[in-house]
Protein backbone atom coordinates (compact mmCIF):
# COMPACT_ATOMS: atom_id res chain seq x y z
CA UNK A 1 0.00 0.00 0.00
CA UNK A 2 1.36 3.39 -0.28
CA UNK A 3 0.89 5.83 2.24
CA UNK A 4 3.03 9.40 1.50
CA UNK A 5 1.37 10.32 4.72
CA UNK A 6 4.02 11.27 7.37
CA UNK A 7 3.10 12.44 10.86
CA UNK A 8 5.37 15.14 11.51
CA UNK A 9 6.89 17.72 9.99
CA UNK A 10 10.19 16.97 12.15
CA UNK A 11 10.34 13.15 10.63
CA UNK A 12 9.21 14.48 7.02
CA UNK A 13 12.94 16.34 6.90
CA UNK A 14 14.93 13.80 9.24
CA UNK A 15 17.22 12.71 6.77
CA UNK A 16 18.11 16.25 4.73
CA UNK A 17 21.66 16.55 5.54
CA UNK A 18 24.42 19.15 5.08
CA UNK A 19 25.01 20.44 1.76
CA UNK A 20 21.92 19.75 0.16
CA UNK A 21 19.64 22.01 -2.61
CA UNK A 22 16.30 22.96 -1.49
CA UNK A 23 13.54 24.43 -3.22
CA UNK A 24 11.15 26.20 -1.14
CA UNK A 25 7.73 27.46 -2.53
CA UNK A 26 5.95 30.66 -2.13
CA UNK A 27 5.96 33.74 -3.11
CA UNK A 28 6.50 36.24 -0.48
CA UNK A 29 4.69 34.62 2.38
CA UNK A 30 1.76 33.47 -0.05
CA UNK A 31 2.49 29.57 -0.21
CA UNK A 32 5.62 29.09 2.20
CA UNK A 33 5.79 26.28 4.00
CA UNK A 34 6.69 27.41 7.49
CA UNK A 35 6.34 24.64 9.52
CA UNK A 36 8.62 22.45 7.07
CA UNK A 37 11.00 25.53 7.62
CA UNK A 38 10.94 25.71 11.21
CA UNK A 39 11.48 21.57 11.26
CA UNK A 40 14.75 22.35 9.53
CA UNK A 41 15.71 25.03 11.47
CA UNK A 42 15.45 22.54 14.60
CA UNK A 43 16.81 19.28 12.91
CA UNK A 44 20.38 21.37 12.13
CA UNK A 45 21.14 20.92 8.63
CA UNK A 46 23.52 23.23 7.16
CA UNK A 47 25.79 24.79 4.56
CA UNK A 48 22.45 24.67 2.60
CA UNK A 49 21.18 25.71 -0.80
CA UNK A 50 18.03 27.61 -1.17
CA UNK A 51 16.01 28.23 -4.11
CA UNK A 52 12.88 30.25 -3.98
CA UNK A 53 11.68 33.42 -5.52
CA UNK A 54 13.02 35.64 -2.59
CA UNK A 55 15.37 35.57 0.30
CA UNK A 56 12.87 35.78 3.39
CA UNK A 57 10.88 38.65 5.13
CA UNK A 58 10.84 39.78 8.31
CA UNK A 59 12.43 37.15 11.15
CA UNK A 60 9.91 33.89 10.42
CA UNK A 61 9.84 31.46 7.20
CA UNK A 62 13.59 31.32 5.06
CA UNK A 63 14.04 34.62 6.80
CA UNK A 64 14.81 33.01 10.36
CA UNK A 65 16.72 29.90 8.84
CA UNK A 66 19.49 32.61 7.13
CA UNK A 67 19.52 34.15 10.21
CA UNK A 68 20.78 31.18 11.90
CA UNK A 69 23.77 30.86 9.42
CA UNK A 70 22.51 27.67 7.85
CA UNK A 71 22.38 29.22 4.13
CA UNK A 72 25.52 28.97 1.88
CA UNK A 73 24.12 30.08 -0.87
CA UNK A 74 20.28 31.30 -2.30
CA UNK A 75 19.02 31.32 -5.78
CA UNK A 76 16.78 33.50 -6.33
CA UNK A 77 14.26 36.64 -8.52
CA UNK A 78 14.16 39.40 -5.81
CA UNK A 79 15.86 38.94 -3.04
CA UNK A 80 15.65 42.82 -1.63
CA UNK A 81 12.46 43.60 -0.26
CA UNK A 82 10.88 46.22 2.58
CA UNK A 83 11.63 43.40 5.06
CA UNK A 84 14.69 41.56 3.89
CA UNK A 85 16.86 43.16 6.57
CA UNK A 86 18.10 39.33 7.44
CA UNK A 87 19.47 38.49 3.71
CA UNK A 88 20.48 42.23 3.52
CA UNK A 89 22.71 42.32 6.35
CA UNK A 90 24.10 38.78 5.41
CA UNK A 91 24.97 39.71 1.31
CA UNK A 92 26.69 43.11 2.38
CA UNK A 93 28.64 41.41 5.19
CA UNK A 94 29.97 38.63 2.50
CA UNK A 95 28.42 35.72 4.53
CA UNK A 96 26.08 34.55 1.67
CA UNK A 97 26.08 33.42 -1.60
CA UNK A 98 23.67 34.96 -4.46
CA UNK A 99 22.41 34.01 -7.66
CA UNK A 100 20.03 36.10 -9.34
CA UNK A 101 17.98 34.63 -11.87
CA UNK A 102 14.42 36.02 -13.56
CA UNK A 103 11.45 34.69 -12.25
CA UNK A 104 10.51 33.12 -15.29
CA UNK A 105 13.80 31.63 -15.64
CA UNK A 106 13.37 30.06 -12.00
CA UNK A 107 10.09 28.15 -12.73
CA UNK A 108 11.03 27.26 -16.20
CA UNK A 109 14.67 26.03 -15.36
CA UNK A 110 12.73 23.60 -12.49
CA UNK A 111 10.45 22.73 -14.71
CA UNK A 112 13.16 21.58 -17.07
CA UNK A 113 14.24 19.32 -14.13
CA UNK A 114 11.47 18.03 -13.71
CA UNK A 115 10.59 17.53 -17.09
CA UNK A 116 13.81 15.57 -17.99
CA UNK A 117 15.62 18.64 -20.71
CA UNK A 118 18.90 18.73 -20.62
CA UNK A 119 19.04 22.50 -21.00
CA UNK A 120 16.84 25.12 -23.21
CA UNK A 121 17.14 28.31 -25.14
CA UNK A 122 15.35 31.43 -23.57
CA UNK A 123 15.24 34.67 -24.86
CA UNK A 124 15.14 36.35 -21.26
CA UNK A 125 18.04 38.55 -19.98
CA UNK A 126 19.92 38.38 -23.71
CA UNK A 127 22.51 40.89 -23.65
CA UNK A 128 22.14 41.42 -19.87
CA UNK A 129 24.15 40.64 -16.60
CA UNK A 130 22.33 37.85 -16.07
CA UNK A 131 22.92 36.09 -18.66
CA UNK A 132 26.81 35.97 -17.86
CA UNK A 133 28.97 33.73 -20.14
CA UNK A 134 26.30 31.33 -20.97
CA UNK A 135 25.94 30.41 -24.77
CA UNK A 136 23.41 32.16 -26.64
CA UNK A 137 22.14 31.38 -30.10
CA UNK A 138 20.37 33.21 -33.23
CA UNK A 139 16.98 31.14 -33.91
CA UNK A 140 14.64 32.24 -36.40
CA UNK A 141 15.86 35.79 -36.12
CA UNK A 142 15.41 36.06 -31.96
CA UNK A 143 18.12 35.89 -29.72
CA UNK A 144 18.87 33.30 -26.93
CA UNK A 145 20.35 32.41 -23.79
CA UNK A 146 20.85 28.87 -23.18
CA UNK A 147 19.59 27.94 -19.53
CA UNK A 148 20.47 24.78 -17.69
CA UNK A 149 18.12 22.65 -15.33
CA UNK A 150 17.38 23.68 -12.03
CA UNK A 151 17.47 20.47 -9.15
CA UNK A 152 16.58 19.84 -5.77
CA UNK A 153 17.39 16.96 -3.43
CA UNK A 154 14.40 18.18 -1.48
CA UNK A 155 11.47 21.11 -2.16
CA UNK A 156 9.25 22.22 0.27
CA UNK A 157 5.89 23.52 -0.24
CA UNK A 158 2.68 24.48 0.95
CA UNK A 159 -0.90 22.73 -0.63
CA UNK A 160 -4.18 22.96 0.70
CA UNK A 161 -5.13 19.44 0.48
CA UNK A 162 -3.24 16.28 -0.19
CA UNK A 163 -4.26 12.62 -0.02
CA UNK A 164 -1.96 9.46 0.80
CA UNK A 165 -0.81 9.11 -2.72
CA UNK A 166 0.72 12.71 -3.28
CA UNK A 167 -2.11 13.99 -5.26
CA UNK A 168 -2.67 17.70 -4.19
CA UNK A 169 -4.67 21.14 -4.79
CA UNK A 170 -3.31 24.37 -3.86
CA UNK A 171 -4.99 27.35 -2.60
CA UNK A 172 -5.51 30.54 -4.91
CA UNK A 173 -2.04 32.51 -5.63
CA UNK A 174 -0.15 30.35 -3.07
CA UNK A 175 0.11 27.85 -5.47
CA UNK A 176 2.40 29.27 -7.43
CA UNK A 177 6.02 27.53 -7.50
CA UNK A 178 4.55 24.63 -5.61
CA UNK A 179 3.72 22.64 -8.99
CA UNK A 180 7.26 22.90 -11.23
CA UNK A 181 9.62 22.46 -7.41
CA UNK A 182 7.31 18.76 -6.73
CA UNK A 183 8.40 17.77 -10.23
CA UNK A 184 12.33 19.08 -9.60
CA UNK A 185 13.14 17.57 -6.52
CA UNK A 186 14.16 14.01 -5.74
CA UNK A 187 12.28 14.33 -2.21
CA UNK A 188 9.23 16.76 -2.35
CA UNK A 189 7.86 17.15 1.30
CA UNK A 190 4.35 18.95 1.38
CA UNK A 191 2.85 20.67 4.22
CA UNK A 192 -0.94 20.33 3.72
CA UNK A 193 -4.02 22.05 5.40
CA UNK A 194 -5.81 19.02 5.47
CA UNK A 195 -5.23 15.72 4.70
CA UNK A 196 -8.22 13.80 2.56
CA UNK A 197 -9.73 10.64 1.51
CA UNK A 198 -8.05 8.95 -1.77
CA UNK A 199 -10.93 9.44 -4.47
CA UNK A 200 -11.81 12.83 -2.51
CA UNK A 201 -9.73 15.10 -4.78
CA UNK A 202 -11.77 15.28 -8.11
CA UNK A 203 -9.59 13.54 -10.49
CA UNK A 204 -10.16 16.59 -12.96
CA UNK A 205 -9.30 19.44 -10.45
CA UNK A 206 -5.86 17.36 -9.36
CA UNK A 207 -3.06 19.98 -10.25
CA UNK A 208 -0.38 18.02 -8.73
CA UNK A 209 -0.34 14.27 -9.55
CA UNK A 210 1.25 12.67 -6.36
CA UNK A 211 4.11 11.15 -8.70
CA UNK A 212 6.00 14.32 -7.94
CA UNK A 213 5.68 14.18 -4.11
CA UNK A 214 7.20 11.78 -1.37
CA UNK A 215 6.25 12.95 1.62
CA UNK A 216 2.46 14.80 3.06
CA UNK A 217 2.69 15.98 6.03
CA UNK A 218 -0.98 17.23 7.81
CA UNK A 219 -0.11 20.85 9.48
CA UNK A 220 -2.61 22.59 11.65
CA UNK A 221 -4.09 25.92 9.50
CA UNK A 222 -2.56 29.03 11.06
CA UNK A 223 -5.47 30.58 12.73
CA UNK B 1 11.70 73.84 -16.35
CA UNK B 2 11.26 76.65 -13.95
CA UNK B 3 10.86 78.70 -17.69
CA UNK B 4 8.21 77.50 -18.89
CA UNK B 5 5.25 79.11 -16.72
CA UNK B 6 2.30 77.68 -18.48
CA UNK B 7 3.87 73.98 -18.49
CA UNK B 8 1.03 71.53 -17.25
CA UNK B 9 2.84 68.32 -16.40
CA UNK B 10 0.43 65.24 -15.94
CA UNK B 11 0.67 63.81 -11.84
CA UNK B 12 0.18 60.55 -11.43
CA UNK B 13 -3.12 59.59 -11.54
CA UNK B 14 -3.14 61.84 -14.93
CA UNK B 15 -0.51 59.62 -16.27
CA UNK B 16 -2.13 56.07 -15.15
CA UNK B 17 -6.09 57.28 -16.99
CA UNK B 18 -3.62 58.38 -19.98
CA UNK B 19 -1.55 55.11 -20.33
CA UNK B 20 -5.36 53.08 -19.74
CA UNK B 21 -7.23 54.78 -22.28
CA UNK B 22 -4.72 53.70 -25.03
CA UNK B 23 -5.40 49.81 -23.85
CA UNK B 24 -8.39 48.10 -25.94
CA UNK B 25 -11.22 46.14 -25.44
CA UNK B 26 -10.13 42.20 -24.35
CA UNK B 27 -6.32 43.05 -24.27
CA UNK B 28 -4.43 41.00 -21.51
CA UNK B 29 -2.44 43.14 -19.66
CA UNK B 30 0.20 42.91 -17.12
CA UNK B 31 0.98 46.51 -15.26
CA UNK B 32 4.12 46.23 -13.30
CA UNK B 33 5.44 46.82 -9.25
CA UNK B 34 4.56 51.00 -8.40
CA UNK B 35 3.45 53.45 -10.95
CA UNK B 36 2.38 51.11 -13.22
CA UNK B 37 -0.48 49.37 -10.87
CA UNK B 38 -1.84 52.49 -11.09
CA UNK B 39 -3.12 51.97 -14.55
CA UNK B 40 -5.63 49.82 -13.10
CA UNK B 41 -7.59 52.24 -11.72
CA UNK B 42 -8.34 54.06 -14.95
CA UNK B 43 -9.65 51.39 -17.31
CA UNK B 44 -12.07 52.61 -19.24
CA UNK B 45 -15.54 51.67 -18.77
CA UNK B 46 -17.19 49.39 -20.76
CA UNK B 47 -14.06 47.63 -21.74
CA UNK B 48 -13.51 44.35 -20.80
CA UNK B 49 -9.68 44.43 -19.96
CA UNK B 50 -7.91 40.93 -18.35
CA UNK B 51 -4.98 41.55 -15.63
CA UNK B 52 -3.14 39.01 -15.62
CA UNK B 53 -0.81 38.78 -12.05
CA UNK B 54 2.88 37.31 -12.77
CA UNK B 55 2.40 35.21 -9.42
CA UNK B 56 -0.38 32.98 -11.21
CA UNK B 57 -2.95 35.12 -11.45
CA UNK B 58 -5.58 35.79 -14.55
CA UNK B 59 -8.74 38.26 -13.82
CA UNK B 60 -7.29 40.02 -11.25
CA UNK B 61 -9.74 42.78 -9.14
CA UNK B 62 -9.47 45.65 -7.43
CA UNK B 63 -8.15 45.44 -3.49
CA UNK B 64 -10.94 43.91 -1.29
CA UNK B 65 -12.49 45.94 1.47
CA UNK B 66 -10.31 46.46 4.76
CA UNK B 67 -10.88 43.27 7.26
CA UNK B 68 -11.35 41.14 3.86
CA UNK B 69 -7.81 40.60 2.87
CA UNK B 70 -7.08 37.18 1.77
CA UNK B 71 -3.14 36.28 1.84
CA UNK B 72 -3.37 33.64 -0.28
CA UNK B 73 -4.83 36.22 -3.02
CA UNK B 74 -1.79 39.01 -3.58
CA UNK B 75 -0.69 40.76 -6.58
CA UNK B 76 3.16 41.02 -7.80
CA UNK B 77 3.97 43.40 -5.34
CA UNK B 78 2.74 40.25 -2.44
CA UNK B 79 -0.63 42.64 -1.50
CA UNK B 80 -3.79 41.71 -1.25
CA UNK B 81 -6.18 41.19 -4.62
CA UNK B 82 -9.54 40.11 -5.54
CA UNK B 83 -10.39 37.38 -8.34
CA UNK B 84 -12.74 38.68 -10.22
CA UNK B 85 -15.71 36.61 -11.98
CA UNK B 86 -13.83 34.08 -14.13
CA UNK B 87 -10.54 34.66 -12.79
CA UNK B 88 -7.62 31.59 -13.44
CA UNK B 89 -5.48 31.19 -11.09
CA UNK B 90 -1.77 28.26 -12.77
CA UNK B 91 1.18 28.14 -11.74
CA UNK B 92 4.78 29.94 -12.42
CA UNK B 93 5.74 28.39 -15.03
CA UNK B 94 2.38 28.66 -16.63
CA UNK B 95 2.53 32.18 -15.71
CA UNK B 96 5.81 33.38 -17.21
CA UNK B 97 5.02 31.24 -20.36
CA UNK B 98 2.32 33.63 -21.21
CA UNK B 99 4.81 36.61 -20.79
CA UNK B 100 7.67 34.68 -22.75
CA UNK B 101 5.05 33.48 -25.37
CA UNK B 102 3.53 35.94 -26.19
CA UNK B 103 0.39 35.36 -25.03
CA UNK B 104 0.03 39.15 -23.29
CA UNK B 105 -0.75 41.88 -25.26
CA UNK B 106 0.43 44.84 -22.88
CA UNK B 107 3.02 45.03 -20.06
CA UNK B 108 3.17 48.26 -18.60
CA UNK B 109 6.64 48.72 -16.65
CA UNK B 110 8.28 51.44 -14.84
CA UNK B 111 12.25 52.42 -15.75
CA UNK B 112 15.11 53.91 -15.02
CA UNK B 113 16.00 54.72 -18.43
CA UNK B 114 14.80 54.15 -22.18
CA UNK B 115 17.25 54.19 -25.33
CA UNK B 116 16.75 55.47 -28.82
CA UNK B 117 16.48 51.54 -29.83
CA UNK B 118 13.90 50.67 -27.13
CA UNK B 119 16.43 49.13 -24.89
CA UNK B 120 14.73 49.40 -21.27
CA UNK B 121 17.13 49.78 -18.26
CA UNK B 122 14.49 49.41 -15.28
CA UNK B 123 16.41 46.99 -12.51
CA UNK B 124 19.59 47.59 -10.70
CA UNK B 125 21.72 50.93 -11.18
CA UNK B 126 24.57 49.60 -11.23
CA UNK B 127 26.11 50.58 -7.84
CA UNK B 128 28.49 48.36 -5.80
CA UNK B 129 27.19 48.21 -2.72
CA UNK B 130 22.87 47.84 -3.93
CA UNK B 131 21.57 44.42 -3.81
CA UNK B 132 20.31 43.17 -7.26
CA UNK B 133 16.94 42.16 -7.52
CA UNK B 134 15.17 41.39 -10.75
CA UNK B 135 12.28 39.79 -10.26
CA UNK B 136 9.81 39.40 -13.50
CA UNK B 137 10.72 42.55 -14.87
CA UNK B 138 13.32 40.78 -17.99
CA UNK B 139 10.59 38.23 -18.74
CA UNK B 140 7.81 40.77 -18.88
CA UNK B 141 10.53 43.28 -21.10
CA UNK B 142 11.08 40.72 -23.61
CA UNK B 143 7.35 38.67 -23.77
CA UNK B 144 4.34 40.96 -23.59
CA UNK B 145 3.71 41.94 -27.84
CA UNK B 146 3.81 45.22 -26.67
CA UNK B 147 6.13 46.78 -23.82
CA UNK B 148 5.38 50.31 -22.56
CA UNK B 149 7.09 52.18 -20.40
CA UNK B 150 5.43 55.04 -17.88
CA UNK B 151 7.74 56.71 -16.33
CA UNK B 152 9.05 60.45 -15.08
CA UNK B 153 10.54 62.09 -17.64
CA UNK B 154 13.54 63.54 -15.77
CA UNK B 155 15.28 62.38 -12.71
CA UNK B 156 15.02 64.16 -9.88
CA UNK B 157 18.00 66.17 -10.51
CA UNK B 158 16.49 66.99 -13.82
CA UNK B 159 18.44 64.05 -15.90
CA UNK B 160 16.28 63.22 -18.90
CA UNK B 161 15.36 59.05 -18.92
CA UNK B 162 15.39 58.88 -22.34
CA UNK B 163 18.45 58.45 -23.83
CA UNK B 164 20.69 57.90 -26.71
CA UNK B 165 22.10 54.94 -24.99
CA UNK B 166 21.02 53.28 -21.54
CA UNK B 167 24.16 53.91 -18.96
CA UNK B 168 22.68 51.20 -16.50
CA UNK B 169 22.32 47.30 -16.61
CA UNK B 170 20.15 46.85 -19.29
CA UNK B 171 16.75 44.68 -18.45
CA UNK B 172 16.05 43.66 -21.88
CA UNK B 173 17.24 44.85 -25.70
CA UNK B 174 14.82 46.47 -28.26
CA UNK B 175 11.90 46.02 -26.23
CA UNK B 176 10.19 49.19 -25.26
CA UNK B 177 7.37 50.04 -27.88
CA UNK B 178 6.00 53.35 -26.24
CA UNK B 179 6.78 55.31 -23.49
CA UNK B 180 4.32 57.35 -21.47
CA UNK B 181 6.07 60.42 -19.40
CA UNK B 182 4.28 63.32 -17.10
CA UNK B 183 5.20 65.57 -20.42
CA UNK B 184 4.80 63.28 -23.27
CA UNK B 185 3.97 59.88 -25.34
CA UNK B 186 6.37 58.39 -27.22
CA UNK B 187 6.91 55.76 -29.96
CA UNK B 188 10.18 54.12 -30.63
CA UNK B 189 10.73 52.94 -33.89
CA UNK B 190 13.05 52.24 -36.68
CA UNK B 191 13.66 55.39 -36.24
CA UNK B 192 13.93 56.08 -33.12
CA UNK B 193 12.28 58.62 -30.87
CA UNK B 194 8.38 59.46 -32.26
CA UNK B 195 6.62 62.05 -30.15
CA UNK B 196 3.02 61.80 -30.70
CA UNK B 197 1.63 63.82 -27.54
CA UNK B 198 2.74 66.62 -25.49
CA UNK B 199 1.31 68.33 -22.40
CA UNK B 200 -0.39 72.02 -22.98
CA UNK B 201 1.80 74.61 -22.51
CA UNK B 202 5.27 72.56 -23.69
CA UNK B 203 6.60 73.27 -27.32
CA UNK B 204 8.04 70.21 -29.37
CA UNK B 205 11.42 72.27 -29.40
CA UNK B 206 11.20 72.30 -25.73
CA UNK B 207 10.60 68.79 -25.26
CA UNK B 208 13.34 68.06 -27.15
CA UNK B 209 15.74 70.23 -25.35
CA UNK B 210 14.42 69.12 -22.14
CA UNK B 211 15.16 65.62 -23.54
CA UNK B 212 18.80 65.93 -24.63
CA UNK B 213 18.34 63.13 -27.12
CA UNK B 214 17.25 63.68 -31.35
CA UNK B 215 13.53 63.11 -31.34
CA UNK B 216 10.97 63.30 -34.23
CA UNK B 217 7.18 65.62 -34.02
CA UNK B 218 5.40 62.79 -35.06
CA UNK B 219 1.84 64.56 -33.75
CA UNK B 220 -0.73 64.85 -37.00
Amino acid sequence: MINKIVASAEAAVADIRDGATILVGGFGNAGMPFRLIDALIAQGAKDLVIVSNNAGNAETGLAKLLKEGRVRKVVCSFPRQIDSWVFDGLYHAGKIELELVPQGNLAERMRAAGAGIGAFFCPTGYDTLLAGDRETREIDGRNYVLEYPIKGDFAFIKALKGDRWGNLIYRKTARNFGPVMAMAATTTIVEVDEVVELGALDPEAIITPGIFVQRVVPVAKAS
Amino acid sequence: MQDLPNLKKLNRNEMAARVAADIPDGAYVNLGIGLPTLVANFLPEGREIILHSENGLLGMGPAPAKGAEDWDLTNAGKQPVTALPGAAFFHHADSFSMMRGGHLDFCVLGAFQVSATGDLANWHTGAPDAIPAVGGAMDLAIGAKKTFVMMEHLTKDGQSKLVAECSYPLTGKACVARVYTDLAVIDIGSEGFVVTDIVPGLSFEELARISGVAMRDGRL
